[in-house]
Order: structure tokens, then C-alpha cells, then sequence
């Protein structure tokens, strides 16, 4: 396997995140906020706020947004990046979501299971 | 391995549902000559239309409607069909297949389409008489017959499936209940506002809908009383319902048993490429027990493409390949319309245009990316549903349409919403001014009888609005209704960018309509955003929870984190914990279990709080329901340090000690806080009791402050020590610490009631006047008893500590990694 190639490491089901809410992942390089929209997307960021490190997993999950719980940033699942006067990026993660199962790509996690 | 008779290859087909049956088809044009076919089918007959089976089941339709290929067809193509003979055994090596009766046929070309087999779950009673499935026209005779004796069914699964097989039994004339096991309906294909109505409209027909529902077990009959059959379901919240028959629609698995045991590639179906082929490649694999793309397959469109390329390939089109696309979903249940296709999911890149018309029952939502559409939902009319998915499949340009595309594909111009819509559904016996008792229609009268044209002279002519003043907004509806464009109304400020209406509006709206869930308001209330956002839905669960208190179950995703997990986070995203100390006062064990928590959790800072109470800060967010357990255990409950609730009741020591003291301020400050714990309010509420009005425990900037005099206690409100700084205002003397409690409660009830989220009680107070807070409090007997009455009332739901919940196991999920990669799986 290259490094190259993607690495889909299984971390859970759909139904292990509540609807408009998150779970944290805990990888070797920090946290990771895995979100689920209220229409069943699911999606994964560094559980940073680019502001001041506020843990998103802990948000109000919003349509395809969240709001961080520090000082209400509002950061979008899909690209990252912060809305409206603030800027800001934090990182996203790509995750699939087969039957139900959710898989995060570990390309970028350098956890064990990589090797 | 050719005929010698013919020259014709021989295919053999395992399985005869839809998708080989539209392959043969298909097959039969493009190489009329090409192949001698035998099909197997392990059910004792023709092809039919599976999708029909709802109307069978419902009485609509009889079998022979729904049968695709009659035995002429068979016979008019050459094919051998074996009825109700299930295949056993493929060899590769030989190329032939063998069914259970023994018959061995040879092939050059196979179509493994075994279809799929219903999911049962595996709960305690699944194997008792009575149980059934809905997949084939067996199940469909089982249930049939099954109903002929009435009583009772239970439907486990609210997906297309068991809404149809609900409907389906209701019209045979069983009484049924649906059990589904997330929180809305088809949750797959609609979303919440969709599946709210459809919920509705299921109800409205009899079915009992039960969602959040998790089977437990299926009781079945006393043995000694016959063979046991089904005689009842329990849900995990111990819900018993009685019934005579339990259906489990819970889902399909490919049927992939015979394809394994002949060593071909699987793994959550048949493994084929893109051209449709197994990992043989003389083995084509077809419909549901096929997997393509990593995906499995349950609707008839990309099912029938699936039977396309097998036809292409076989006919020697090489270059036919399968691509899964976009596909629709159709509830066949009469009188039920929902459609739903594409990706209906929001994101920032997506614009979405949401159309709701309450009196009718309709919701639509676009859900449109750059310029084109990629999703819709629609329920109660759908009749542009073939329209809407032509655009999304085709990625058709909408620029030009965008502006009435909502409207469908015959709009020919309209007029826009109408904001006084919603009110003007409202009858005329809908109360609209609470305060005085004043309904819809005896505003509409004055205003039309009497020529009213401002607020003032309906305050003046009716006293509608004319106390706290939160009807203000719907009055100016009303006024707008009966005045057209003459009338002109100040502006109120919208809740938020997600509908029009202030927050005054939606209170009194929540109880004028009666709405009991925030999909129900959303709709009725005809917000613009299909779920609302961070700034309203706060606010919603407040006003619910406090206007329903028994029956609004909270929603905890739309709460802020602290509320949602009952500690106060921090910079670093630690938690700090705050557990109430009654009126400020503690004890050597209380104080010891803390110093034990402390050490054994190595809590890094330990603070005495303004409210005088210890606060535990830096405590990991996994170690709370640990802390808490221990806290418990010394008798400690939650402070709600971090609620929009009751905080603190600072006292002074009072007559027990202080040589100043007038009265027992600890002792009643204690009271007040046992009385007052565990409700939501609109805002944070702290409480202080001071002995004499030196004033030692600062009440008199407080939200209700008591100064304890010779004579009795002064209830002081109003206060503030914040952002802004206001002594209170006196409310009233009372004689007795019960007038005291019986007061405050009535207060904070008011406050409860009345005020905008978020808006502290010096806010509230300033709104509506100190005039109608102390007519209704202190001055009108019979008000105060019922504010008082219903402040009791929703106590009993509020006074749980909701640490001990957590402690014992709820909402663990909050507390939990959903993984932790940073731990190495063992080896293998």
C-alpha cells in the first residue's frame, strides 16, 4: 500500500451520533469532531475552532454548520472554513458513511492501524 | 457447450423477481436467437411486480394484476421454467446448477438473482407463530389470513415497507401500531419536516405511530394454553402493547448464501464489476443480491439498469456498463403523497428554497447547488415530482427557472406569501390575549364594528394586549387582516433570519395552536429554513418545555453544551462542576467527599463561587459521570451552574447567629432554593435572602431579592449586577416565609411565561411594566394560586437531578470517544 492510497478505518455506526450532534475520535495528533446533520450526512474536523481552539464537537450542530461553544464562530461541516466576518480554516477530514457504518480516511491520522 | 440441436447458448437464470425478468426481456430483443434459458424460482410461480404487493395487501389489487410474465410468455420464448425449485448448489467446474428436487442443468452463461430476504431481528420471541415478514406474495397470503381474525398488529420498522404494510392491515380492518425505531418517520428518504407530516397523515388514519421505539421482546401465549403464539410486544421503556400479529420491516439483506458457498467474490453483496459480472466471468450477478459500485440496491430503477447491462453484455455489447444515478422514492399508501430524490442534504455551497402551506399540509424543499438542483422533498403534493427528478438527473440549468421553480412546472405566475397567514387560520375562539382573556374573534368584531385602526384603540375598545403586551405582534396581524394595505404596523423584530415572526409571536402562537414539537411549529409556523438554526431552536426548546411541561420531551441537540451536559465548559474545553450547597450552607462531610473527589480525580483548581457554592474547575469531560457519581453519593446534586434555570440563593446567617438578625434568612433562603431547584427558565435566575437590610447577601441586585424585616419580608425583583447594574425594585411586604415562597413562585411562573428567551427578568420587567407584573402577582388572589398551581406542576418534571441520571448511564454518548484510534488493536 502507498501512501497514496486512501486508508478507511471503520470508527462506528451512524446511529453512535445523535441527529444535529457529534463524537469526538481520538487519534495520535489530537481530537477529531465527527458531526451528523439532521439529514444524516456525516462529517469530520479537527475538533479545533481556528479562533481559539474551542472544541466544535461540542456545538450546536446547524444544517451544514456548527456553532462553536466558545465564542459562537460558526463553522461550516463541509469546507471548514468560518462564516460570515470571521476567518478561519480548520482542517477537514474525508469520511463515507456504507450502510450505515462511518469510515474516516487515516491518511492523515498516522495512527497504528496506518502502518 | 452449445445446443446441438439449435446452435444456441444455454443461460441459466437463479431467481425470477423483476430484475432478470426485465434482463430476459430486454435480452429477447436485442438477440432474439441467441440462448436456450432455464430459470429456476425458488417461489411456486410466475414473474410478478413486487412493488404491488401493497395494493394486494390492502385489498386494491388482486394477483393477477400484478403478474408481469404470464405462463404464455414462458412458453412463447423457449424458457423452461422450474416453479418452486430452489437452486442448491453451483459447480463452476462442471458449469451446471442443481436444484432440491435434483434437477442438473448445464450453462455456458449464469444470472445469479436471488434476491434479498428481510431482516428479522433477533429479539426474544422472533421464532413465536405470529410473527411474519413482508418481502414476498406468502407473507402477503400470511398476513391476509392472519387479519381475517381482526385485533391487533404491530408493524416493527417505519420505512417505506412498514408504513405500507401498516396501511395495508389498517384497510384489512386490524387496529395497528407502528413501532419505529429512530425519531422521524423514513428517516432515510425524508427529512424531519417531511416526516413529521407524514407522521400526521399516518396517524390521522388510525395507525398508532410510536418512534424512539426499541423492541424489547415479543411475549408470546401461556404454553399450557396451546402452541405459544404472539400475544404481545415490550419496548425497552417497559410499553407493553397487545397484539395478535408483529411484522418486522426493518430492512433487506442481500440473499448472497448460494454465490459463497461457490467461492464467488462477496462482500456486503455479490461483488460485481461494472459490467455487471461476478468474479467468474461467465457468472453475471443481478438486482438486489448484487452489489455494484460498493453499494446494494433496494428500488426497481437502478435495478432495471443493473438488467439492461446484463442484457447488453449478453448479447455481446461489451462496452454496456452500470452506473448507479440519483433515485426517487414514492410512498404507495392512497391518499399519502410524499416524493423524495437526489440529495436533499444542506451545505454551504447549497441554497435550499423551502415552500410550506399549513392549511393544506404541504411542505416542498429545492435543494439547489450553483445552478442546478441536486435534491427535493416533497410532501402533500408531489404531482412535479417527475419534473423536479428529470432536473436533477439531467443537471439541467435552472438559472432561468429559479425564481418559480418551487412552484413547479405549470406556474404561470402568483402572488407571494402571506406573513398574516398563519394567524388567519386561526379560529375564532383562539385566545389571543392571555392576560384578559380575549379571543380572535372579539378583536376581529371590535376592529370591523367599531372602525379600529391602531394597537392603542384595541387596547382601549377590547384590553387585548393591553397587560405584558406579548400579543402586541398578533394583534397587528389581526389588525392586518381586517385592514388590508390601510393598515400599517410597527416592525417586529424576527426571532431570528429563520422566520418573520418575533418571539411574542411564537409564544402566544405555541399555545393559540396548541404546538407540541418544533417540526410541528416549524411547519405550522411556516419557518424558512427546513430545520431551523443555533439562534432559534434554544429558544423553542425553552418555550416547549415551559408552555407543555409532561409531554414536550427536551431536545438536547438543541441546547447549548453546558445545558446539554450539565457542567460549565472552559476555555480548554474542560468542564467545571458546581454542585448546590442549599442557601450557601455545607457540612464536614460535604466538604470532605469534595476533598476526596478532588484528590482521586486530580482536579487541578478548586474556587469558592460568588454564589457561595465550590466550584471543581478542569474536570475532563469523560471523568464527569465518575465525579458525579461520587458527589451523589455524599448527598451532592447538581448546581445548575450553568443552566438557564435556577442558580444560586445566597443567604446571610440571620437570626440564628447575627445579633441584627429580624428573621431566619438561611433557613428560608433554603426553603426557596428545595422549592425553586431544577426549573428552566428564560434566562439565569439568582436568588438572595438577606436578615436585615444591612444587607450582607447583596439581594437588593439580585433577580428576586428578600430583606427580612421586624415585621416580615420585603420581596425585592428586578436587580442586576452584570453587564449592566440596577438595584431592584420592591414588589410587595409579606407577612409569612409561605407568602414569601408562594410570591416568588408566582413571580418566577410570570417570568416563565411571558418572557423572550434569553431575556433576564430586569429586561422582562421593563418590558412589560411593573403595573402587570404585581396586578397578576401580588394583587389578583386567584391569578397568583394558578401561576403558582402551574409552577408545581412542571416542578414535578423538573426537580430530577440530572446528574444522578447521567451517573446511571444516560446519554453516555456525550461522554464517550465514539473511537479512540491512539489504542492499537490486538494483533491478529
Amino acid at each position: 500500500m502507498t501512501m497514496m492510497e486512501k486508508n478507511w478505518i471503520e470508527i462506528g455506526t451512524l446511529d453512535d451520533i445523535p441527529r444535529q450532534g457529534a463524537r469526538v475520535l481520538k487519534t495520535r495528533l489530537g481530537c477529531v469532531a465527527v458531526f451528523r446533520t439532521a439529514d444524516d450526512e456525516v462529517f469530520a474536523l479537527d475538533d479545533k475552532c481556528p479562533h481559539k481552539g474551542g472544541p466544535l464537537s461540542q456545538g450546536i450542530v446547524h444544517g451544514m454548520s456548527v456553532t462553536c461553544p466558545l465564542h459562537n464562530w460558526v463553522i461550516s461541516l463541509e469546507t471548514g472554513s468560518a462564516a460570515g466576518a470571521d476567518s478561519g480554516q480548520v482542517r477537514t477530514h474525508r469520511v463515507r458513511v456504507e450502510q450505515r457504518r462511518i469510515y474516516i480516511d487515516a491518511s492523515a491520522l498516522h495512527t497504528s492501524e496506518v502502518m | 457447450m452449445h445446443n446441438e440441436q439449435n446452435g444456441k447458448r444455454k443461460l441459466v437464470v437463479i431467481g425470477n423477481g423483476m430484475a432478470p425478468g426485465r434482463a430476459l426481456e430486454r435480452l429477447f430483443e436485442a438477440s432474439p436467437d441467441g440462448y436456450d434459458v432455464t430459470i429456476f424460482n425458488a417461489e411456486p410461480r410466475v414473474n410478478y411486480d413486487r412493488i404491488m404487493l401493497s395494493p394486494i395487501l390492502s385489498g386494491e389489487k388482486k394477483f393477477e394484476e400484478i403478474v408481469i410474465h404470464g405462463d404464455g410468455w414462458y412458453v412463447d420464448h423457449g424458457v423452461t421454467l422450474y416453479k418452486g425449485h430452489k437452486v442448491t448448489a453451483i459447480d463452476r467446474a462442471a458449469k451446471t446448477v442443481t436444484s432440491e428436487h435434483g434437477e442438473t442443468v448445464g450453462y455456458d452463461k449464469l444470472i445469479i438473482a436471488t434476491g434479498s430476504v428481510p431482516i428479522v431481528i433477533p429479539v426474544p420471541g422472533h421464532k413465536l407463530a405470529g410473527v411474519l415478514t413482508y418481502r414476498d406474495l406468502d407473507d402477503v397470503n400470511a398476513m391476509l389470513l392472519a387479519a381475517k381474525s381482526g385485533g391487533r398488529a404491530v408493524v416493527i420498522g417505519g420505512g417505506l415497507l412498514g408504513l405500507e404494510a401498516a396501511a395495508g392491515l389498517k384497510a384489512q380492518g386490524m387496529e395497528v401500531t407502528v413501532l419505529h425505531l429512530m425519531p422521524t418517520l423514513m428517516e432515510r428518504q425524508l427529512d424531519p419536516a417531511a416526516g413529521y407530516l407524514l407522521k400526521c397523515a399516518v396517524e390521522t388514519r388510525g395507525i398508532d405511530v410510536i418512534t424512539k421505539a426499541n423492541t424489547h421482546e415479543i411475549v408470546g401465549s401461556d404454553p399450557a394454553a396451546g402452541p405459544p403464539r404472539v400475544k404481545a410486544v415490550r419496548l425497552d421503556d417497559g410499553t407493553i402493547i397487545p397484539c395478535d400479529m408483529v411484522v418486522m420491516a426493518v430492512g433487506i439483506r442481500p440473499n448472497m448464501a448460494l454465490a459463497k458457498e461457490a467461492g464467488l467474490n462477496v462482500n456486503r453483496g455479490i461483488v460485481v464489476a461494472d459490467d455487471m459480472r461476478t468474479s467468474d466471468p461467465d457468472i453475471f450477478a443481478l438486482g438486489e443480491c448484487a452489489e455494484a459500485s460498493g453499494q446494494v440496491f433496494g428500488l426497481v430503477a437502478p435495478l432495471y439498469d443493473m438488467a439492461n447491462v446484463v442484457a447488453q453484455q449478453l448479447a455481446g455489447n461489451s462496452e454496456a456498463t452500470f452506473h448507479p444515478t440519483a433515485t426517487a422514492t414514492k410512498l404507495k399508501v392512497t391518499g399519502i403523497n410524499l416524493f423524495s430524490a437526489g440529495d436533499f442534504a444542506d451545505g454551504p455551497d447549497r441554497e435550499e428554497i423551502v415552500l410550506r402551506d399549513a392549511a393544506r399540509n404541504v411542505y416542498k424543499r429545492l435543494v439547489i447547488k450553483g445552478n442546478t438542483l441536486v435534491g427535493v422533498v416533497m410532501y402533500g403534493e408531489t404531482s412535479d415530482g417527475a419534473w423536479f427528478f428529470d432536473l436533477i438527473k439531467r443537471a439541467t440549468d435552472i438559472t432561468d427557472l429559479r425564481e418559480t421553480l418551487i412552484f413547479g412546472q405549470d406556474y404561470a405566475g402568483g402572488s407571494p406569501l402571506d406573513p398574516t397567514a398563519a394567524v388567519a387560520a386561526l379560529p375564532d375562539d383562539a385566545e389571543i390575549c392571555g392576560c384578559n382573556g380575549i379571543r380572535k374573534g372579539q378583536i376581529v368584531k371590535a376592529i370591523v364594528d367599531k372602525g379600529l385602526t391602531s394597537i392603542d384603540d384595541v387596547r382601549a375598545h377590547t384590553k387585548a394586549s393591553a397587560s405584558c403586551g406579548t400579543c402586541s405582534g398578533l394583534v397587528e396581524q389581526l389588525l392586518q387582516l381586517a385592514l388590508g394595505e390601510a393598515y400599517n404596523p410597527a416592525a417586529v423584530q424576527p426571532m431570528c433570519g429563520c422566520t418573520d415572526l418575533g418571539h411574542d409571536d411564537v409564544r402566544r402562537l405555541i399555545v393559540a395552536k396548541g404546538l407540541k414539537n418544533i417540526p410541528e411549529l416549524m411547519q405550522q409556523l411556516e419557518w424558512k429554513s427546513s430545520g431551523g438554526c443555533a439562534k432559534c431552536r434554544p429558544a423553542l426548546n425553552y418555550y416547549m418545555l415551559a408552555t407543555w411541561p409532561g409531554e414536550y420531551e427536551d431536545d438536547g441537540q438543541s441546547r447549548f453544551i453546558n445545558e446539554r451536559v450539565h457542567a460549565n465548559i472552559q476555555k480548554d474545553g474542560t468542564f467545571s462542576v458546581v454542585p448546590r450547597m442549599w442557601g450557601g450552607m455545607t457540612s464536614a462531610a460535604e466538604l470532605r467527599a469534595i476533598a476526596d473527589i478532588v484528590d482521586k480525580f486530580k482536579i487541578p483548581t478548586v474556587k469558592v463561587t460568588g454564589g457561595q457554592r465550590i466550584d471543581m474547575l478542569g474536570v475532563s469531560k469523560e471523568d464527569l459521570p465518575a465525579v458525579w457519581s461520587d458527589l451523589n453519593k455524599a448527598g451532592l446534586v447538581s448546581g445548575a451552574a450553568y443552566a438557564k434555570g435556577l442558580r444560586t440563593v445566597k443567604t446571610c446567617v440571620g437570626k440564628e447567629w447575627c445579633r441584627f438578625g429580624t428573621q431566619d434568612s438561611t433557613g428560608l433562603g433554603v426553603k426557596l432554593e428545595k422549592f425553586l431547584w431544577g426549573s428552566w427558565t428564560p434566562a439565569k435566575v439568582k436568588l438572595a435572602v438577606s436578615g436585615c437590610p444591612r444587607n450582607c447577601s447583596e439581594a437588593t441586585c439580585k433577580d428576586v431579592g428578600v430583606i427580612c424585616v421586624d415585621s416580615g419580608y420585603e420581596i425585592h425583583y428586578a436587580g442586576a449586577a452584570g453587564l449592566d447594574i440596577k438595584g431592584t425594585e420592591v414588589l410587595c411586604h409579606a407577612a409569612s416565609e409561605d407568602e414569601t415562597i408562594e410570591i416568588t413562585a408566582a413571580l418566577i411562573q410570570l417570568y416563565r411565561e411571558q418572557a423572550r428567551y434569553l431575556e433576564r427578568i430586569y429586561k422582562w420587567a421593563k418590558r412589560v411594566g411593573a403595573d402587570s407584573i404585581k396586578a397578576q402577582v401580588v394583587d389578583d388572589l386567584d391569578k397568583r394560586k394558578a401561576l403558582v398551581e402551574r409552577f408545581v406542576y412542571s416542578q414535578k418534571f423538573a426537580q430530577i437531578d440530572p446528574w444522578a441520571e447521567r451517573a446511571q448511564g444516560k446519554d453516555a454518548h456525550e461522554f464517550s470517544p465514539i473511537r479512540d484510534l491512539r489504542i492499537p488493536e490486538a494483533a491478529e
